[in-house]
């Protein structure tokens, strides 16, 4: 297998994402995460026309709070012979499916399900600066010591850290972190499942919005939600004969690099990369034998919009801190040469930690998204940033 | 206390004013202020003074710009006034059940000094009510009003942000902490870092006023954060080596929202880059978030930020 190779990596093409799921994106839903992961799964299983029954593999975040085990028995399933979770928070978003591909590929399981369910404005929120753990041995809280007591202390200000450097060396400003808030909202706006359906947003709009963590200002930061969506992953084979066109799987990573910590990965020779993220386009390309001029859209992680800049450079979309030209000549936009989060992104359609983002990535590919792309063949789709984090190219059989 | 939240959006913004003064800016209110405060700067109380510091006559002291167009003793405003209350939200508040206030947080900001015969008045706004908040002091919101203040030439001379909270007190048996007769509420706290044997020798230096970074017993190479390994050459020994606390501000962060308890906001935070190499995270003070600078030149101190609690911070270098 070479490192360059052109289709010869053993894993491009074997997987399929055949079905996919979701349930509404609220602020309350009213019911347990355990119901949302169960509606969303067994609507999954539906789209791809596959029994529950059937179901033998499951992979989802660490930070997911419903226990596989528990999903299976509900869905029916009889018993399973994969299951992982990937860590880093929305880092993991697109590693499960990696998870499955490899999984089904290899043989060691034939239908693996993909699930983030979770009820994050109406239960634990994440960015009220609150602890998942308060256990003195674990690393994680050690870390955390190194920023808590200053009040750094919440994801939007480990993120600001970063933009505040990359505003200093780039010529980038706020308006450019707008650009890609006003971009989502857009495209949002056109999208019956967003919660800001209907709702786009102005530049003038950005800059006059309050202070969160300066520099990110109230609109560069995502949705808090409720809702789950989940996705069934088979080898491409079993894909051929169900009722779905299938969406292959051309290139899958995670990535870790350079002095990496989560979220506070501040000790690096320079801030303004995300050199985690660089990791991942270059097995991405490697394994799918494609490059950034093949991407007829972009799913990037938007937890908050300053990140959106060095994502766009790490894949080769802009050359090095020019991420802001790109997104002023609009090429991010409807009708632009790489339009970025068709669905709104989790600025603007919902916060499920990226998987919500994946599967807008399924639905361009089979030409069903609410702001269909035309001709799309390949889609990126990332997952989160500031952390260890994951990609997927995704595109249509042939 | 209903059980249902209530809806303040109704209260929400308004642009209520003009709140006029009684008085023109005028000597005998300047000179009891000094007189109370300590504050002998000349430009407040002689005009040869004022007028060589560039003003064209005695001035007031900025930090008096609240004082001007309060409503007095018999809590009544001048003629001229809006006569409605800016804080009209509280007394909803106070109907639904939550009877308490205490002022939190005070902001000014001075665009222009005042002078002898300005006359002022202000505008105030809401300009943001939180979430019900539930605190050690019991449950309630946060409200925040805008006043912007202006001379008679309409000039904006300065403005302030004025936050309370007004709740219902805890029941006894719902407080945080049982609380003694005399001693003040439980409080939230700052995290307290967690001292393993890798951290424990730089909680102790900051103790003792001392900043320390690990220095590898292998290669020799200065870090920051500890870690138990040397990353370049994997040795398991280290030394703590004791750092200048002289850095530059290589990137920071003003916190503004949410308000976490127990800081005050906006709350400046940077990222030092010591002249040793090695960064850290680290509270700015003595200083405005308008005017720091990425690259100014910074040295750490020490403080109690909390009873028992000593925590390092960094502060400007002078002349810079």
């Amino acid at each position: 297998m070479s490192k360059q190779g052109q289709g010869d990596h053993f894993l491009r093409d074997k997987a399929a994402i055949v079905g996919v799921g979701a349930t509404e994106f609220s602020k309350q839903s009213g019911r347990t995460e355990i119901q949302l992961g169960v509606e969303a799964i067994l609507a999954a299983l539906a789209d791809a026309g596959i029994d529950p029954v059937e179901v033998d593999g499951m992979a989802t975040y660490t930070m997911d709070n419903n226990p596989e085990i528990e999903l299976h028995r509900l869905i029916g399933g009889r018993a399973l012979r994969f299951f992982s979770r990937a860590h880093y928070g929305g880092g993991a978003a697109c590693a499960p499916v990696m998870h499955a591909a490899m999984a089904v590929a290899t043989g060691v399981a034939d239908v693996v399900v993909v699930y983030r369910a979770m009820n994050e404005r109406s239960g634990f929120r994440f960015g009220q600066g609150g602890l998942l753990t308060e256990d003195p041995n674990a690393f994680e809280t050690v870390d955390f010591g190194w920023y808590f007591p200053h009040g750094l202390m919440t994801p939007a200000s480990w993120i600001a850290m970063f933009a505040q450097r990359y505003l200093h060396e780039t010529d980038a400003t706020t308006e450019d972190f707008g650009r890609v808030a006003v971009g989502g909202r857009d495209f949002a706006s056109t999208n019956p499942k967003a919660w800001f359906y209907q709702q786009p947003i102005t530049l003038e709009e950005h800059q006059a919005a309050r202070w969160i963590a300066e520099p990110l200002r109230l609109l560069d930061c995502c949705q808090e939600s409720d809702g789950a969506v989940a996705m069934v992953i088979t080898s491409a084979e079993r894909a051929k004969d169900l009722k779905r066109p299938p969406v292959l799987v051309r290139g899958a990573s995670q990535g870790a690099a350079d002095d990496q910590r989560m979220m506070t990965s501040f000790y690096r020779k320079s801030l303004t990369g995300l050199p985690e993220m660089g990791e991942v386009a270059r097995n991405l390309y490697a394994m799918s034998g494609l490059g950034p001029a093949d991407m007829q859209a972009a799913v990037l992680y938007d937890h908050f919009s300053p990140f959106v800049l060095p994502q766009l450079e790490e894949f080769g979309f802009a050359e090095r801190g020019k991420a802001c030209d790109f997104l002023r000549e609009g090429h991010h936009l409807r009708g632009g040469k790489l339009p970025v989060n068709p669905h709104g992104g989790q600025l603007g359609e919902a916060y499920i930690h990226g998987l919500n983002g994946v599967a807008e990535a399924v639905r361009q590919v089979r030409g069903e998204a609410a702001n269909q792309v035309a001709g799309l063949e390949h889609i990126l789709v990332t997952a989160g940033t500031g952390v260890p984090t994951s990609g997927l190219i995704l595109g249509g059989a042939s | 206390m209903s059980d249902a939240t209530p809806d303040l959006s109704a209260y929400l913004g308004g642009d209520r004013g003009p709140y006029r003064s009684w008085d023109a800016v005028n000597r005998p209110m300047i000179r009891h202020w000094c007189e109370a405060l300590g504050d002998d700067n000349p430009i407040y109380h002689d005009a040869d003074a004022a007028r060589a510091a560039g003003f064209d006559g005695i001035v007031a002291p900025p930090t008096m710009l609240q004082a001007w167009t309060m409503r007095g003793y018999r809590e009544a405003r001048p003629p001229g006034s809006d006569t409605s209350d800016p804080f009209e939200v509280l007394v909803a508040l106070e109907e639904l059940g939550y009877p308490a206030v205490v002022a939190v947080n005070c902001e000014q900001e001075y665009t222009q000094y005042v002078g002898e015969g300005d006359t002022l008045y202000h505008r105030s706004t809401i300009e943001s009510i939180s979430e019900q908040k539930s605190t050690a002091l019991g449950v309630g919101f946060f409200v925040t009003e805008l006043s912007t203040y202006y001379n008679q030439r309409d000039e904006v001379v300065g403005t302030m942000r004025f936050r309370v909270f007004k709740f219902a007190p805890h029941a006894r048996d719902e407080a945080a902490a049982p609380v003694e007769a005399g001693s003040a509420p439980p409080a939230v706290r700052r995290m307290r870092p967690v001292r393993n044997e890798d951290t424990r020798f730089f909680w102790e230096g900051v103790e003792a006023g001392e900043l320390r970074v690990q220095r590898c017993g292998g290669c020799q190479t200065l870090r920051h954060p500890p870690s138990s390994a040397c990353p370049h050459c994997q040795s398991l020994e280290w030394t703590p080596q004791r750092v200048s606390g002289r850095g530059t501000v290589y990137s920071f962060v003003t916190m503004h929202y949410p308000e976490i308890p127990p800081f005050d906001y906006p709350n400046l935070i940077a990222l030092v880059e010591l002249e040793e190499g090695t960064r850290l995270v680290s509270n700015l003070v003595g200083v405005s978030r308008h005017d720091v600078r990425i690259g100014m030149p910074v040295q750490v101190e020490f403080a109690e930020v909390e009873p028992g609690f000593q925590l390092h911070q960094f502060r400007p270098l002078e002349g810079c």
